[in-house]
């Protein structure tokens, strides 16, 4: 390991080289092993795992979005689930309307729920929802759009820190309690459901589903790779000093508001991003992904992973869920229990989170200068506001 | 010859009811008790068609126990055994049994089946004839409060008995309130059949009342008379009188939603109270704020459930017993984790959120995940009449002054108190307050105590208002954070101002839109102002504010 590690080669690798070889080694790994091996081999990945693993790497775009706002820019959000769910609802819409007269209404042109709302035609929001690249450019322009909006107004008038949280968890909050009612139009508690089809594949079957986890693996590491020119790059460099200390860097001259807001737009993208492609893995999307719970579950990914380090994001994210996905299995019971006590744990003991850990493991096996772009822990004297 | 049939006729009724005012005025129960008993024989053996004179007479003895009778036969369950004629109040348990007393003395006899027994007959006109006289009887008692509400259900539903009585008893009547509005009732009945100039005296009468009868019957009276002419006195008075009474009508619903704004707004300063100290004057993070007050609403049920015979006075038990566990439970909190974030908010914000997820799963393994019941002791029930239309529920009525009562006794203890002063000169200060050997760690325990015992002391009333579950917490941690934002952190009176604007402002908009929108439309209004104002109401000013 000691040799491998300092072989000249190897050392030159950055974290995004590194990111990008796992996810295309895994992947290739899944595809073979799924399609290749038969059911009931040792090497066989079941299709359930298949989904699962896309939805965890759902989970790692998200986390990322958050780590890009919080871990780079010291941008606490609690409300990142509103833009995951944006993005999945301008999906579900597409979905919906794909499934055609195949509902249980048999209505061409109206969503099943609408039609039981005796709703004649479709709300003018709906128009387009049909097309593929208006549902594209939806994806991206909704949570975009909102994330402006609000980060324009939060920015520019120098809401930070606590009060910023508190207004992000406000803000999901009332898309929760809006998306609830049916006269939204957007199936009210129910979501929406019952999605026959994507592009003409159909959602049951498995190769679709594989195609929909190499798609979400191909989708993170573009997303990991722009994250990481952005944070490479002079920007990102602007962007990690607001967060240090953003009075210096307003002083210097530069405009907080302006980069604040940029990455708040990205990241509530890739976050949009990461909802459209949860949305048809798992067959649904309804208001409960507004919770403010879920902002909540999402920023501690980010922090057991390791704020500020991108890989430690998606770490965090698949770790954590995977936790949850044995936990909710084995005892539901201690689920809550468990990640109460992550909370609490990672934030007293870990702060820098598994990646922090990983780093110091590194380091110890072979002393080298760590590529980290920024230390995670913030000085004192310029936190407390 | 008809006419003379019909002056003896109405001599022998005056003679009737004056020898019953000597009967009731001599009070000489024992003899109306024997007539009644005479009369009441009679009842097996009468036909239907002579049943309405019968219980006439029976309802003119005036005993004591006609109004239970009457109700009895009414109510289909007179009954007579077959073998002796003997009366019996007969209720059926099951497959055909009947629990049986007696009608006059109210002793059991022994249970028999349906064939022993047999029913007295009655049908719809005598019934109504029965609620009738039972009204009239009640007009005419003793106690004032059965009286009064006797006149008010005669105006809601008007009978002619009842309204001929009124007339006779309503020069009589010495209490006001009764007589003000037995002339209502009057008015309104006037209203419907008397001559021009009897109307006009009615409006006039009427003009002011809020009871809604009084409202119906004025605007029917309005639809008649436009048929007849458009501009006559009447119209216009009638016009004049409806406006008066919708007018003020609409200035009770402004107070009544202001009552519920008020209400609604209390419970937002009680939960958030709390985090006023905790967030506003410590500056920290907690998270886990609703779950102290789930403590406190659980703390309510314990007690509920092991004093079960002092339901009445479990609430004023609760409230000591809910600070104590809340308090102590949140002194934990700060000991174990919360002084080790000191100064790094946001890590506190989430070790809170995990400890409230703890907490929650805690109370969910111990009393299961269902809703548990707290019961209202009784003096929480009922309501304050102000006047018809208008009326204060006990329940908020409590919690408002509950709520400014802890309020006022939280800003003594700040302002007033040694404690008080420690807890400020330490949230302004910390190293100055230390050189002047306050323990300031100490003191960050306590206060962080208090305010986790003021969430539970807000968790008893909360059990009062809502489900008592694990979720309780959850659903008010969003709204009290945003009310101590809005009314300016660290300030207290903000704290009072920003939540009793907000639950003003919710109820206001709510009977237009709905609770849901009401709630998103605050709730955006809220993010706008905080974008607007990021330091609440009333910022902090000088050097504290830093």
């Amino acid at each position: 390991m000691n040799t491998l590690l300092n072989y000249p080669v190897l050392k030159k690798l950055s974290s995004l080289h590194w990111v990008i070889a796992i996810l295309f080694a895994s992947t290739l790994y899944v595809t073979v092993c799924n399609l290749f091996f038969a059911e009931g081999t040792l090497l066989h990945v079941s299709d359930y795992t298949v989904s699962l693993l896309g939805k965890y790497l759902c989970y790692a775009l998200l986390a990322l979005a958050v780590d890009l706002v919080w871990g780079y820019c010291g941008i606490l959000s609690l409300g990142h689930g509103a833009f995951f769910a944006l993005g999945g609802y301008a999906m579900g819409m597409y979905l919906m309307r794909q499934i055609g007269d195949r509902g249980v209404y048999g209505n061409p042109e109206l969503p099943d729920f609408m039609v039981f709302l005796n709703w004649t035609e479709l709300p003018w929001y709906w128009a387009g929802s049909n097309n593929v690249l208006f549902m594209i450019v939806m994806v991206f322009v909704g949570p975009g759009l909102l994330a402006y909006l609000f980060g324009s107004l939060a920015f520019r008038s120098r809401v930070s820190g606590v009060y910023l949280s508190i207004m992000t968890q406000a803000m999901t909050y009332a898309l929760l309690l809006s998306f609830f009612r049916n006269e939204m139009g957007f199936g009210g508690n129910n979501g929406l459901t019952d999605f026959k089809e994507i592009f003409a594949y159909s959602l049951q079957s498995p190769d679709t589903k594989l195609a929909l986890f190499v798609a979400t693996a191909i989708a993170l590491a573009a997303g990991y790779a722009v994250s990481h020119f952005i944070m490479n790059s002079k920007m990102g460099r602007v962007i990690t000093a607001i967060r240090d200390a953003e009075d210096r860097v307003r002083f210097v001259g530069y405009q907080p508001a302006h980069f604040k807001v940029w990455i708040f737009v990205v990241s509530a993208m890739l976050a949009g991003l990461a909802g459209a492609l949860y949305v048809p893995q798992v067959g649904i999307i309804n208001p409960g992904e507004f919770s403010p719970l879920n902002s909540i579950e999402i920023v501690i990914w980010v922090a057991v992973g390791g704020r500020g380090t991108l890989y430690g994001a998606l770490i965090g994210a698949v770790v954590v869920s995977y936790a949850k996905t044995r936990f909710t299995a084995i005892m539901p019971e201690a689920w809550l229990f468990a990640l109460g006590g992550l909370f609490v744990l990672s934030t007293l003991l870990l702060p820098k989170g598994l990646a922090g850990l990983l780093d110091k493991l590194l380091n110890q096996i072979s002393p080298r200068q760590t590529e980290t772009t920024a230390n995670a822990e913030k000085p004192a004297a310029v936190e407390v506001k | 010859m008809l006419r003379l049939f019909s002056l003896l006729v109405f001599c022998l009724m005056s003679w009737h009811v004056a020898a019953d005012d000597h009967l009731a005025t001599a009070g000489n129960e024992q003899q109306a008790e024997t007539t009644l008993a005479s009369l009441l024989k009679q009842l097996p053996n009468t036909k239907l068609n002579k049943m309405a004179p019968l219980i006439k007479k029976i309802a003119a003895t005036s005993a004591p126990q006609v109004p239970a009778i009457l109700e009895t036969l009414q109510a289909g369950e007179l009954y007579y055994l077959k073998a002796n004629k003997q009366l019996v109040h007969a209720q059926r348990t099951q497959h055909k049994k009947y629990d049986l007393t007696d009608l006059l003395s109210n002793a059991p006899l022994p249970s028999v089946t349906s064939s022993a027994i047999k029913k007295v007959r009655t049908n719809n006109r005598i019934r109504r004839q029965i609620g009738d006289l039972l009204s009239n009887m009640e007009l005419n008692a003793k106690d004032p409060a059965i009286r009064l509400e006797a006149v008010k259900q005669l105006l809601d539903s008007p009978n002619k008995v009842g309204i001929k009585s009124v007339t006779l008893l309503h020069d009589n009547e010495p209490q006001s309130k009764i007589r003000e509005l037995m002339s209502v009732v009057l008015a309104v009945e006037q209203l419907k059949a008397g001559t021009e100039a009897e109307k006009l005296a009615a409006v006039s009468i009427l003009t002011g009342r809020l009871e809604p009868a009084v409202k119906n019957a004025l605007v029917k009276a309005l639809d008649n008379s436009t048929a007849l002419s458009d501009k006559s006195e009447l119209t216009r008075a009638l016009s004049h009188a409806i406006d008066k009474i919708e007018q003020q009508g609409d200035l009770y619903q402004i107070a009544d939603h202001l009552f519920f704004g008020l209400s609604l707004g209390s419970v937002l300063l009680l939960s958030a109270i709390g985090l006023a100290i905790t967030f506003g004057v410590m500056g920290v993070i907690n998270m886990a704020h609703g779950e102290m007050m789930m403590l406190g609403a659980y703390t309510t049920y314990v007690i509920q459930q092991t004093f079960p015979t002092l339901i009445e006075y479990s609430l004023l038990m609760a409230i000591p017993a809910a600070f104590v566990v809340s308090g102590l439970v949140g002194i934990i909190i700060e000991r174990g984790v919360i002084r080790f974030l000191k100064g790094r908010p946001l890590e506190t914000l989430l070790a809170t959120f995990g400890i409230s997820l703890i907490l929650q799963q805690l109370v969910r393994t111990i009393f299961s995940p269902l809703n548990r019941q707290v019961e209202a002791p009784q003096w929480m029930s009922g309501s304050l009449d102000i006047n018809p239309i208008f009326s204060l529920t006990y329940n908020r009525l409590y919690i408002i002054l509950f709520a400014l009562m802890v309020f006022f006794s939280l800003l003594m203890i700040l302002k007033k108190s040694s404690l008080g002063l420690h807890v400020r000169a330490v949230s302004q200060n910390r190293d100055m307050a230390r050189a002047l050997s306050i323990k300031s760690s100490w003191v960050d325990a306590i206060t962080f105590g208090l305010g986790s015992g003021i969430a539970g002391i807000a968790g008893v009333a909360l059990s009062q208002l809502t489900n008592v579950g694990p979720n309780l917490g959850q659903a008010y941690i969003i709204d009290s954070f945003l009310v101590v934002v809005f009314g300016g952190v660290g300030n207290l009176w903000g704290t009072l101002v920003a939540a009793m604007t907000l639950g003003t402002f919710n109820k206001f908009l709510e009977p237009s839109m709905g609770p849901v929108l009401a709630n998103i439309i605050v709730l955006v209004g809220l993010i706008l102002f905080i974008q607007k104002r990021p330091k609440g109401l009333f910022p902090q000013k000088g050097r504290a504010a830093e």
